[in-house]
């Protein structure tokens, strides 16, 4: 099994006539990386996927895959394989055609490509199963063929375009899984493309987070999660509650921000985002619904918000408690089911406490829209 | 209630009217060619008889025009299924804003009419001919004056624009992304091509070549301007046509639809049981269990219809070879002189009875020509124009030479 090789997007456009699909991105993969590309529908990825792959080539920039220039070079030449976002299984060829294509086209003997085809089917437990036409398998299978099909051609980077976006969500799951157990298998520099936040946090070992053809932030999972570098990312990646308010005061890696309904809060900076804050500046703070408890009341502490309840929802796991928060917005509380009843009655005044460490402040921005 | 049966009964008429109209001619057509008569007609029938079809085997005219017909259909299937196919990859590829002005260049030769595609053929290869010089020695010459080259050429500047359709129609389901894929998997273009283009495209390449070979058989219009000294199926029917025909044609023509039909059968036969099978392989449908009937014929009409029309195709070239029609033949002609005598008396009788009140004017002429006189009584002038299109071989030979009285000066008298 080869070793993953390193993908480099040197400074890389990509234009549609006067559309600008991704602008300016600058990502260094390392050689058998989980890399993901996370971002809502129509920001780039498929975009960015195509150059890499070599369909399209970039209108300014450079892709050096295993450090090789890739420009010219066509996407039969390139040491990638591709997994199509609709799979693009051949209707006509039988599983084990299918599989063996990249066989085929280098002239391999049909006993040669069978006895592959059939290792594959083996791997991905669909073994028995080769002489069936694609229309005859389930949307799971189908899936798995179609990696079965790329990893036959023994790719140095295997690209994924949301493969497991048609699959219902145990099935998802379960294929989430199965493909991190097949990355750590072969060895090789995966790419996943997702729109799915969870997707990107359970599998990658770092991921390029996308808004409208521009990378926002590239980092691990935990990283983006905790610190993320600007609104988007903040509120794109998981649940997060936003408080909009002006830079007050700056003491290191804290800011003191004034808000309008809570009062001053302090809260830690973003680390990508320190010294780009200054006193007087539009700011946004972002908490997470589970870190926020709750607490005595004490006005004059500097993390704490006080606020009415609206609702409570129960789910399982944990209690959502619902306040009244900014700008018609409302502010989430996420508290672990214990046991208890209920945690809160319509109306309430509920005083809630957070780490200011677990508060993350930074320019005011776009948030991701809902 | 009342309108809606109204409605119904209006509506089983209209369709009956409608596919009389469709299928009518090519009925009576398909019955003249069994008829005995020298000139296709159903009425009066004469003899049921197999015999046209002989004369049809025999004529080598219609059979050499058959022969230039299949090469030119063969040829003209090879370059227009190429041609098509070429073109509408181009036009499913190109610049999105090129596409219509590409499309309706394309398209133009089927709104052209075909005279037009044909003379310009001969003229243009005329043309390149003298442009190159070739003289009229050289074998290139020979080949720019040639029939079946010029109409191959010709027929297949429209035939390839109704191939491209054809093929469009396909093409704008095929999924580029598979091409990609098969590209990405290291494929070359030529392979991506072969390997799964191509396939893609087999069922529309073979009803694109049906329908070419189909055009190209029919075509008269450009072929009679192209193949010079030659001759397919239809210069020769045309030529026919003018010079007179006799049922042989019919039975060409009734070939030609047992075929047509036989093929529209298998095709919707097959079709239907591809459907069941994939059917059955996705459950939807419960495999039948053994029946009297063998199972591609369950539920299927084409199947039923398929095996009947093979049946009386086998009947009737068995009992062509013992089917005699010269007794039926022999009778008719039998009939038709007593009818002839029987009609000849009841004129004397009332040319008798005539002669008894106006003695003496025809007196001179009766003894010799009054039998024949009476005869061309029934080929009066007035019924001259139909009568004559019926040859010989159905008249009492007796009967020519009253023919040749028809003007004779007695039967002026018959006219008042
Ligand atoms: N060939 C093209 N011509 C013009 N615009 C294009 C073309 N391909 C993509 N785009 C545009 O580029 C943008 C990004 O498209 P892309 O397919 O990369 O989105 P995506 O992030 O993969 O979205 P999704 O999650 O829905 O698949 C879209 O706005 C799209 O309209
Ligand atoms: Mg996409």
């Amino acid at each position: 099994m080869s070793s993953g090789v390193a993908v480099d997007l040197e400074d890389i456009w990509i234009r549609f006539g006067d559309f600008v699909a991704v602008k300016e991105a600058n990502v260094a993969i390392k050689g058998g990386d989980f890399f993901s590309f996370l971002g809502p529908s129509g920001c780039g990825k498929t975009t960015i996927l195509r150059a890499v792959s070599g369909f399209l080539d970039p209108s300014q920039g450079q892709i050096r895959i295993g450090g090789k220039d890739m420009s010219g070079i066509g996407p039969n030449k390139r040491p990638t394989a591709l997994i199509f976002q609709n799979l693009a299984l051949f209707p006509l060829m039988k599983v084990w055609e299918n599989i063996s294509f990249s066989m085929e086209v280098t002239g391999a003997s049909a006993k040669q490509r069978r006895k592959r085809a059939d290792e594959l089917l083996d791997m991905i437990a669909l073994d028995g199963q080769g002489d069936k036409l694609p229309s005859e398998l389930s949307g799971g299978q189908k899936q798995r063929v179609a990696i079965a099909r790329a990893l036959c051609a023994n790719p140095d980077v295997l690209l994924l375009d949301e493969p497991l976006s048609a699959l219902d969500l145990k099935l998802r799951q379960h294929m989430r899984t199965e493909l991190r157990e097949i990355q750590q298998r072969v060895g090789i520099t995966f790419i996943y493309i997702t729109h799915d936040q969870g997707e990107a946090l359970t599998m990658s070992d770092n991921v390029a987070v996308m808004k409208a053809g521009v990378i926002d932030q590239i980092d691990t999972g935990h990283n983006i999660y905790d610190h993320p570098a600007t609104p988007f990312v903040a509120s794109f990646v998981g649940e997060n509650n936003v408080f909009r308010g002006r830079v007050k005061e700056i003491k290191g890696n804290e800011a003191l921000i004034s808000t309008n309904r809570s009062g001053d809060l302090l809260s830690s900076i973003s680390p990508s985002q320190v010294g780009k804050l200054a006193v007087g500046d539009d700011a946004m703070m972002f908490i997470r619904p589970e870190a926020l408890q709750l607490g005595p009341a004490k006005k004059s502490s500097k993390t704490t918000i006080s606020a009415n309840v609206i609702n409570e929802e129960f789910e399982g796991n944990s209690f959502s408690v619902f306040l009244e928060g900014d700008g018609g917005k409302s502010v989430k509380m996420s508290v672990p089911n214990g046991g208890q009843d209920k945690i809160s009655d319509r109306g309430e005044v509920l005083s809630l406490h957070y780490n200011a460490n677990n508060a993350v402040a930074m320019p005011a921005g776009e948030l991701a829209s809902e | 209630m009342k309108s809606d049966s109204l409605i119904r009964i209006a509506l089983g008429a209209y369709l009956l009217i409608f596919f009389s109209y469709l299928l009518g001619p090519l009925l009576v057509m398909s019955l003249t060619a069994f008829n005995s008569a020298s000139f296709p007609s159903v009425s009066p029938w004469a003899c049921f008889t197999y015999e046209w079809f002989d004369v049809l085997l025999r004529d080598k005219h219609i059979r050499d025009g058959i022969y230039y017909s299949v090469i030119i259909g063969i040829g003209t299937v090879t370059l227009s299924v190429s041609m098509g196919l070429a073109a509408s990859i181009v036009l499913t590829q190109v610049w999105p804003r090129l596409r219509s002005t590409y499309y309706t260049l394309i398209i133009a030769p089927i709104l052209i009419p075909g005279v037009v595609l044909g003379i310009s053929t001969l003229v243009f290869w005329d043309r390149v001919g003298a442009f190159l010089g070739v003289s009229d020695e050289t074998a290139l010459y020979g080949l720019f004056h040639n029939g079946l080259f010029l109409t191959i050429l010709g027929q297949s500047t429209f035939i390839a624009s109704y191939a491209m359709l054809v093929f469009v129609a396909r093409l704008q389901r095929f999924d580029t992304g598979l091409t990609e894929a098969a590209l990405d998997l290291g494929a070359t273009h030529t392979q991506a091509f072969r390997k799964i283009l191509l396939p893609f495209m087999r069922p529309a390449i073979a009803s694109a070549a049906v329908l070419a070979f189909l055009a190209s058989f029919e075509n008269y219009n450009t072929t009679t301007f192209t193949i010079i000294d030659y001759k397919t199926l239809t210069t020769v029917l045309a030529q026919k046509v003018r010079l007179g025909i006799n049922p042989s044609i019919s039975s060409l023509a009734f070939i030609v639809i047992v075929l047509t039909v036989f093929a529209a059968l298998v095709f919707e036969a097959t079709h239907h049981n591809r459907k069941r099978k994939d059917a059955i392989a996705q459950g939807k449908v419960t495999p039948v269990k053994k029946g009297i009937l063998p199972p591609f014929m369950h539920g299927n009409a084409a199947a039923f219809g398929l095996v009947a029309l093979a049946c009386v195709v086998i009947v009737m070239i068995g009992t062509a070879g013992k089917h005699d029609p010269q007794v039926c033949k022999a009778d008719v002609r039998e009939a038709r002189m007593l009818e002839t005598e029987r009609r000849i008396k009841v004129l004397n009788e009332t040319r008798a009875l005539r002669e008894q009140s106006e003695p003496a004017e025809s007196t001179p002429n009766k003894p010799a020509l009054a039998p024949s006189g009476a005869f061309g009584g029934v080929f009066a002038p007035t019924n001259l124009t139909e009568d004559d299109a019926e040859p010989e071989t159905e008249t009492p030979k007796g009967g020519s030479g009253a023919f040749d009285n028809v003007f004779a000066p007695t039967n002026l008298d018959t006219e008042d």
